[in-house]
C-alpha cells in the first residue's frame, strides 16, 4: 500500500523488470531469495487459511479429531445473540471512531501544514499515542481514566466546583453499558497521529500553483479548501479510510483489557475479535471460531471492496 | 488608510497565535493522560483518586518496588522475556523481508506480478483468520509456551508489510549501481549484501524499529501462545497483574505500566525520523 502519489510507481514495481541485456531471467536467484517468504506463505499463511476454512465445517475441540458438521457452524452464527451483539458493537465502533479519528487527523494536519514553528515537536506529540495506543499499559490507563474514581470524573468534579450552575454528572464510564463502548472509541480517536502524518505528506504534494490561481480568482480560504485541498487530498483520505477501517475491525487488546476479558458490562464491549477469542481459546470451540474467522474475512473483504467501488465516485486522481 | 495598514499587519499574526493556541491545547489533551499515569505512579494509592494534578503532594517510589515484586517473578524477568522475543522478531524480519524484497525489486522471474499481488493481499489478512490453525500447528510441533511461534514466522517473512516497505525503498536505489557491479562480475548475493543493504540502512532501521514496537505491544498472539507464567512477556504479565490485584493497587500497576512503555519511548526518540518517513510513504501504523 502506498500513499497515492506512490501508486504509479507501485504499478511499475509489479510490472516486468527492465532486463539487463544479457539476461533472460533470474529464476534461480529469485527462488533462493524468495525461499523464506514462500515457505512462510505456504506454512504460516495459506496453509492455516485453508485449514481454518476446513475447520469451519467441523466441530473441533483440540482433543478429539475434527468432526464434519457441514454448514452447521455458519447456521449457528446467525442465531447466536452474542455473535449478533458482537457484530453490532464492532460496526458501531468502526463507523463512529474511524470518521472521528480521520476528522481529527485532517483537522490537525491542516493546522500543521501552514508552516507552524516547532512543527516536528507538535507532530511528535500527536503521533506518539499512535505508537503506544495498542499496548496493554495504555488500555490499563484507559480503564482507570474512565473509572468511577478516574481522571475524567476528577476533572468533572473540579469543573463542577468552579462552575456549579452547569452541573455534570460523574459516573463509572467503563462500568456503565451506555458509555463503555464510548471510552474505547475515545481511545481509537486518540491515536489519530498516524493518519495525520499521512495527511501531512499528502498535503505537501498539492502543487502550490493551484492555490495561487485560486487566490487570483478571489477564492476564500474555505472555498480553496473545498475546491482545491479536499479534492486533491481525496486519494489520501481514501487510503487512510481503507487502512483505518481494516485496523478498527481487528481491535482486540483494548476491549480485552478494559472489559477484563469478558466484553462486559452486559456485552457492551464484546468486540467481534474478542468473542472469536473467547469461543476459540476460552471454550475451545475451534470449529465455531474458524467459522467466525471466515465471516470476519468476508466482512473485511466486502468492506474493502465496497470502499474501492465507492471510491470511483468521490476520489479524484490527478493524472 | 493607517487603519487598513495595521489591520493587514495584525491579521496574520493573530492567525498564527490562534494556531499555536489550538495546537497547544490539543497537545495537552493528547499528552495529559500519559503524564497523569507517570505522576500517579509516584503517588500513594489514596492520592491517585483524590487529585487530578500532576505534581504529587506526597512523592513515593514505593509503587515501583511493590509492583516489581508482586508477581511470581520480579518484573525484570518479564522484561527479559519480552526482549528475547523482540530481538528474535527484529532479526527475523530484517533478514527475511530484505531477501524477499530484493527479489521483488530487482529480479526477473516467472509470475512475478502474481506473487507480488499475493504479497500485497497477505498484508490485509486479519491475523484472527489464521490464528486457530496456527495454534493447532504450533501445538502439534510442541512449540506452545516457547518463543518459537513468535519468532520463527518472522524468519519466514510473514510480516509482508516490511517486504513491501523495502521493495519501495530498493526501487529507489539507482539501477546503474547494480548493473555496474554485474559487469564487474558480481552475483546477486554480492550485489544484495554489498550494494543494496548498505544503501538500505534507513529501510532496515524502519523495519527494525516498527518490528520492535509492534512485537513489544503485541498482545493477542502472546496471550494465546504463552500460557505458562514462566514464559510471560510484559503485556501478559501486566494483564495477570491487573487480574490478580485489580482495583487494590493502581499505583503499582501504573508503575509497571510506565516501565513497560519506557523501551517504546526510547525507540520512538531514537527512530523518530525513520518512523515519520516510514509511515508517510507506506502508511505503517
Amino acid at each position: 500500500m502506498a500513499v497515492p502519489g506512490e501508486v504509479s510507481k507501485l504499478r511499475k514495481t509489479a510490472g516486468p523488470a527492465t532486463r539487463a541485456p544479457s539476461e533472460k531471467g533470474d529464476g534461480k536467484a529469485a527462488a533462493l531469495f524468495l525461499m523464506p517468504w514462500f515457505v512462510g506463505l505456504v506454512l504460516i499463511v495459506v496453509g492455516p487459511l485453508l485449514a481454518s476454512l476446513y475447520l469451519s465445517f467441523t466441530n473441533y475441540n483440540l482433543l478429539q479429531d475434527p468432526e464434519l458438521v457441514g454448514v452447521e457452524n455458519y447456521r449457528q452464527l446467525f442465531q447466536d445473540p452474542r455473535l449478533l451483539q458482537s457484530l453490532q458493537v464492532t460496526f458501531t465502533y468502526v463507523f463512529v471512531s474511524v470518521p472521528l479519528q480521520l476528522a481529527a487527523a485532517l483537522g490537525l494536519a491542516l493546522v500543521l501544514d501552514k508552516g507552524v514553528r516547532g512543527l516536528p515537536f507538535y507532530r511528535s506529540v500527536f503521533y506518539l499515542p499512535s505508537l503506544l495506543g495498542s499496548s496493554v499499559a495504555i488500555a490499563i490507563l484507559w480503564r482507570q481514566l474512565f473509572g468511577t474514581q478516574g481522571l475524567l470524573n476528577q476533572v468533572i468534579d473540579w469543573f463542577n466546583g468552579i462552575q456549579p450552575l452547569v452541573h455534570i454528572g460523574t459516573q463509572g464510564w467503563v462500568s456503565d453499558p451506555a458509555y463503555a463502548l464510548g471510552t474505547l472509541i475515545t481511545l481509537n480517536v486518540w491515536t489519530f497521529g498516524s493518519p495525520m502524518v499521512i495527511f501531512l505528506a499528502g498535503l505537501r504534494q498539492i502543487p502550490q500553483m493551484y492555490y495561487e490561481a485560486a487566490s487570483l480568482d478571489g477564492a476564500s480560504k474555505l472555498r480553496q479548501f473545498i475546491s482545491v485541498t479536499f479534492p486533491m487530498l481525496t486519494p489520501v483520505v481514501f487510503f487512510n479510510l481503507v487502512l483505518q477501517i481494516i485496523n478498527a475491525f481487528q481491535t482486540f487488546t483494548q476491549a480485552f483489557i478494559v472489559s477484563g476479558g469478558t466484553g462486559g458490562p452486559v456485552d457492551s464491549t464484546l468486540f467481534y475479535t474478542l468473542y472469536l477469542y473467547l469461543q476459540g481459546f476460552g471454550n475451545f470451540n475451534m470449529g465455531y471460531a474458524s467459522a467466525m474467522a471466515w465471516l470476519l474475512l468476508v466482512i473485511v473483504g466486502a468492506m474493502t471492496a465496497l470502499n474501492f467501488y465507492a471510491s470511483k465516485y468521490w476520489v479524484f486522481y490527478d493524472d | 488608510m493607517t487603519e487598513a495598514g495595521s489591520h493587514l499587519r495584525w491579521r496574520p499574526r493573530l492567525r498564527g497565535l490562534f494556531r499555536h493556541v489550538v495546537l497547544i491545547v490539543a497537545g495537552i489533551v493528547m499528552i495529559y493522560p500519559l503524564l497523569w499515569m507517570l505522576a500517579s505512579s509516584f503517588k500513594p494509592d489514596a492520592l491517585i483518586f483524590a487529585e487530578p494534578g500532576l505534581i504529587p503532594t506526597d512523592f513515593t517510589t514505593e509503587n515501583y518496588s511493590r509492583g516489581w515484586n508482586s508477581l511470581a517473578h520480579p518484573f525484570s524477568y518479564y522484561l527479559m522475556n519480552s526482549f528475547m522475543v523482540v530481538s528474535g522478531a527484529v532479526l527475523g524480519n530484517v533478514v527475511a523481508c530484505s531477501l524477499a524484497a530484493y527479489a521483488f525489486a530487482r529480479l526477473n522471474f516467472r509470475f512475478r506480478r502474481l506473487w507480488f499481488a499475493v504479497m500485497l493481499m497477505s498484508i490485509m489478512l486479519p491475523i484472527h483468520v489464521i490464528i486457530v490453525p496456527q495454534y493447532v500447528l504450533f501445538s502439534e510441533l510442541g512449540w506452545l509456551n516457547t518463543f518459537l511461534p513468535l519468532i520463527v514466522p518472522k524468519f519466514l517473512a510473514t510480516d509482508s508489510f516490511f517486504v513491501f516497505l523495502m521493495v519501495q525503498f530498493f526501487r529507489g536505489v539507482p539501477k546503474e549501481l547494480d548493473e555496474a557491479a554485474r559487469i564487474d562480475g558480481a552475483g546477486h548475493g554480492r550485489i544484495f549484501l554489498q550494494i543494496m543493504l548498505p544503501l538500505a540502512v534507513p529501510a532496515l532501521a524502519t523495519t527494525a524499529i516498527f518490528t520492535f514496537i509492534w512485537t513489544w505491544n503485541d498482545f493477542l498472539s502472546q496471550l494465546i501462545f504463552l500460557t505458562d507464567p514462566d514464559m510471560y512477556t510484559v503485556p501478559i504479565a501486566l494483564r495477570a497483574f491487573l487480574d490478580s490485584t485489580g482495583q487494590s493497587s493502581w499505583g503499582a500497576m501504573f508503575a509497571m505500566s510506565v516501565l513497560s512503555l519506557v523501551p517504546l519511548f526510547l525507540m520512538f526518540l531514537l527512530g523518530q525520523r525513520y518512523l515519520v518517513r516510514g509511515i508517510a510513504t507506506t502508511g505503517l501504523k
